[in-house]
């Protein structure tokens, strides 16, 4: 009668083991499968060539087009992420950083924004575009991305930075630097790895993000050429290809998922092994 | 120098407050521009008529969004039960029962999870989910489905918003201080019941913000719960049947979007339902961590 | 995990209810890693009096307070060997019953660490583990225990309200009453007045001072007068060994060159 509580224990040590290993055993089965079904389509053709004529036929050609779209529509966004981003997480942690009930309502919005789902940035973007008159263009594929991904960048790169000790604002600003160069100088070198790693997130999410660039970006066979011009991107492109009857195409689809799949996992590593590098040397 | 530095100063200053405001203004400019966008069709429908009728008839001029918001509700609440228990065991077992390398497999797993695209989910949900839905599930409840149903679409959310959970409910049982632990062993504690008892009640804040967060994120899920959740105007609640929940009625729906009258203006009200309804919970949680964080 | 070969060749020495001593510690070795903490130490500590544990910070003083009743469990990367035999019971054999044994003692930290229930459930924790569920029965060990520790006129009329409204002195106190409410016969106290000010780690230490005549009490302090005015059997520690045992006697009369340092810079 005394030794329930250890057959609970045991019990649900072991309900709490299942939950956590079927976790990355899901992990394991999405991915696998993913590479599976891709590696059958994939060649070299594939990523080095834009569709030709007949390809939604299972003609010749790639995906190169979506590619090069989504590379472009990422670095795009995270440019102008930069811009907005990195002064606003600054200026959150240097001039603010007294004022520990600002920040947290500060938080508290950024964390609502990025809660705010990508589709209704899409259907932002499209409002934007109808009010100045444009067409569905790279562009504004880039500016409907930055607004999706500016949250984000804030949030991880403030994660960073308010990490940072006050012990060393105090040491820099008694040593006669003003806060902007607080800002930009001490700051901005401590959590420089942080950064990259904001930056390094925001281009993955980016780059994966489908809902926001359909409305905006649109959608071309043509290698993307300017940015007033519709530029296809690898999601979409996986999406329609997967709604094709056709078997070849649908391979074509599995491909492309591998390949950005690829990117994907590339991105996150290496953002994680920098967050690792970095917190073992950081003073806490 | 000192007239540089003074305007260097001022400039880069004036420039991180103004990008810092613009940032903070973004959730209110994107429910302005939504609304104005949607104002013709509150005008000629009402609120309440959009809101709460579920004729959908865009060619006749009928908009009743209440079958979309039930089947976004449907598809979240069934993501949500299925995913809230894993992340809540998975992460307790990390933090408290587990080796602590367990926690450095665990970070970049959760990381991939959140990384990978939504339309990739979608993809195996087609390829996974959809034939395990049809030929397992509907066999042992007796029922005839072509795969493409809430429940799909719920367990592939569910999958999707794991990683934002757990990440979240980690940071937050980490954050119980050890010597609490202890003096609950001391007190003769199981190592289940100091969990139970201490570890859980203590970051009660933390698994709120995160239950909230990953509802949230699976309510204004798009691409992935569209591929599988079959798009069908309706809302019934048997989880087999298809439904067509507001995101997907958005993405779904753009290429005609101009052809018919009021339909545009219609889609920009779905975003905008959407935005409204993300901030409320948001703000429904908040209060709720504010409330528990008082009480104890 | 625990080298219980050993101790099946050894008896376990006498601390069963006519014996002098409550906590019989023999060959105790404990690694982190590869890092010896505690080096082969051997005490006999002495029933119903303060033994203090003294010595410099990271000497090892907390890793042999938690294994004493086995908290050092929870550090997986600690490994622990020898003997240490409480009411004639090697503690360290792989037990079945954890939580019987470690309620035998009681713990008081370095912090106060209220749960975060309410100051009556806080008090009732351990004694509803124990399977006490007679609310009449409850709540007079809240109200003995509060008594005991001095608190009851301080707290009586909100005993449903949340113990971060106390003071961190009267959360230690609390603390140590949740600890007594278990009915322990050691209180392992590690260095429990390091986080308080002076008022009230006098109060703890006139608790000590009290109810040492029903309990045996292991203080771990670095404070040489704190351990000065409550000790009643000495050891003292460095780097992981132990340097001296005796009485009050050797704050006068230290015959180790370490202690002799250690109290001259303690003074």
């Amino acid at each position: 009668m005394r030794h329930i509580k250890y057959t609970e224990q045991a019990f649900f040590k072991f309900l709490t083991g299942f939950a956590c290993y079927s976790v990355i055993g899901i992990l394991c089965l999405i991915i696998s499968i993913i590479f599976i079904k891709g590696v059958g389509s994939l060649s070299w053709e594939m990523i080095s060539q834009a569709p030709k004529g007949g390809y939604y036929y299972g003609g010749d050609g790639g995906v190169l087009n979506a590619i090069l779209g989504s590379l472009y529509v990422a670095g795009g966004a995270v440019l102008i992420a930069i811009v907005l981003g990195a002064p606003a997480a600054l200026f959150i942690n240097s001039f603010l950083f007294r004022y520990k009930r600002l920040q947290n309502i500060i938080r508290y919005f950024l964390d609502a924004l990025w809660g705010i789902p990508s589709i209704v940035y899409g259907a932002f973007g499209f409002t934007i575009m109808l009010y100045f008159g444009m067409n569905a263009s790279l562009l504004a594929g880039i500016i409907t991305v930055a607004c999706l991904i500016t949250p984000i960048m804030i949030r991880s790169f403030d994660e960073v930075l308010s990490t940072i000790p006050t012990g060393l604002h105090e040491a820099a600003l008694s040593l006669g630097s003003t806060r902007t160069e607080l800002a930009f100088k001490v700051i901005f070198k401590q959590g420089l790895p942080g950064f990259v790693t904001a930056i390094l997130l925001a281009f993955g999410r980016g780059i994966g993000d489908a809902a926001s660039v359909l409305f905006t970006a649109g959608y071309t066979d043509q290698l993307p050429s300017g940015l007033h011009e519709p530029a296809a991107t690898l999601p979409l492109a996986i999406f329609f290809q997967l709604s094709s009857p056709i078997p070849e195409v649908r391979g074509r689809a599995y491909s492309a998922a591998a390949i950005l799949t690829c990117i994907i996992l590339a991105i996150t590593l290496i953002s994680r092994l920098l967050v690792n590098k970095y917190s073992k040397n950081n003073l806490k | 120098m000192g007239r540089f530095r003074y305007s260097y100063n001022f400039i880069t200053g004036k420039w991180m407050l103004v990008t810092l405001a613009v940032i903070l203004c973004l959730p209110v400019i994107i429910g302005i521009s939504l609304g104005i966008r949607s104002a013709d069709l509150l005008h000629d429908n009402g609120l309440i008529d959009l809101l709460f009728s579920s004729a959908w008839a865009p060619s006749k001029g009928e908009f009743g969004f209440l079958p979309f918001i039930l089947s976004s509700l449907y598809v979240t609440i069934i993501a949500f039960v299925l995913a809230a228990p894993v992340c809540l065991l998975a992460a307790m077992y990390i933090t408290q029962f587990s080796k602590p390398r367990m926690m450095k497999i665990m970070y970049p797993v959760a990381d991939v999870m959140a990384g990978i695209p939504s339309v990739i989910y979608g993809m195996w949900g087609i390829i996974v989910i959809i034939p395990f839905v049809r030929d397992v599930l509907a066999p042992l409840f007796n029922v005839h489905t072509t795969g493409y149903s809430i429940l799909s679409g719920g367990i592939v959310l569910a999958v999707m918003c794991i990683p934002y959970m757990l990440n979240m409910l980690i940071e937050s049982f980490k954050t119980v201080p050890q010597g609490l632990r202890e003096s609950a062993l001391a007190l003769g504690a199981t190592h289940w019941q100091m969990v139970k008892h201490v570890v859980v009640r203590k970051s009660f804040p933390g698994i709120l913000s995160a239950f909230g967060l990953g509802i949230t994120k699976a309510f204004g899920e798009t691409l992935a719960v569209m591929m599988v959740v079959g798009n069908v105007v309706q809302f019934s609640l048997n989880p087999f049947d298809p439904a067509y929940p507001l995101p997907a009625l958005i993405a779904n729906n753009f290429g005609e979007m101009m052809s018919i009258p009021m339909y545009d203006s219609a889609l920009m009200f779905a975003a905008l339902i959407l935005l409204v309804v993300i901030l409320i919970i948001n703000l429904f949680f908040r209060y709720f961590i504010y409330r528990s964080k008082k009480i104890r | 995990m625990y080298n219980n070969e050993n101790v099946i060749l050894n008896q376990c020495p006498n601390t069963g209810k006519d014996s002098l001593n409550a906590i019989s510690i023999r060959d105790l070795n404990v690694f982190a890693d590869k890092t010896q903490i505690l080096k082969s130490l051997n005490i006999d500590i002495p029933k119903h009096k303060i033994t203090v544990i003294l010595g410099p910070s990271g000497c090892g003083k907390t890793t042999l307070l938690k294994s004493m009743n086995r908290l050092t469990d929870l550090y997986k990367a600690l490994e622990v060997s020898g003997q240490i035999c409480i009411h004639g019971e090697d503690i360290l054999l792989s037990h079945k019953d954890m939580s019987a044994l470690r309620q035998k003692t009681g713990l008081l930290s370095q912090k106060p660490y209220p749960l975060p229930v309410s100051l009556y459930k806080n008090i009732t924790y351990g004694p509803k583990l124990k399977g006490i569920k007679n609310k009449k029965i409850l709540d007079k060990i809240v109200t003995r225990q509060l008594k005991e520790v001095g608190l009851w006129e301080e707290v009586k009329d909100r005993l449903n309200a949340s113990p971060d409204c106390l003071s961190i002195g009267q959360q230690q106190r609390l603390c140590l009453a949740r600890g007594l409410a278990v009915k322990p016969s050691i209180i392992l106290a590690d260095e429990p007045t390091s986080a308080l000010d002076p008022t009230s780690s006098q109060i703890i230490e006139k608790q000590f001072m009290k109810i040492k005549k029903t309990y045996t009490i292991v203080l771990v302090t670095h404070v040489v007068r704190q351990a000065m005015r409550l000790a009643d059997y000495v050891v003292f520690m460095h780097n992981g060994e132990i340097i001296e045992t005796g009485g009050v006697e050797i704050f006068k009369n230290p015959k180790t060159d370490q202690m002799k340092e250690y109290l001259i810079n303690g003074n």
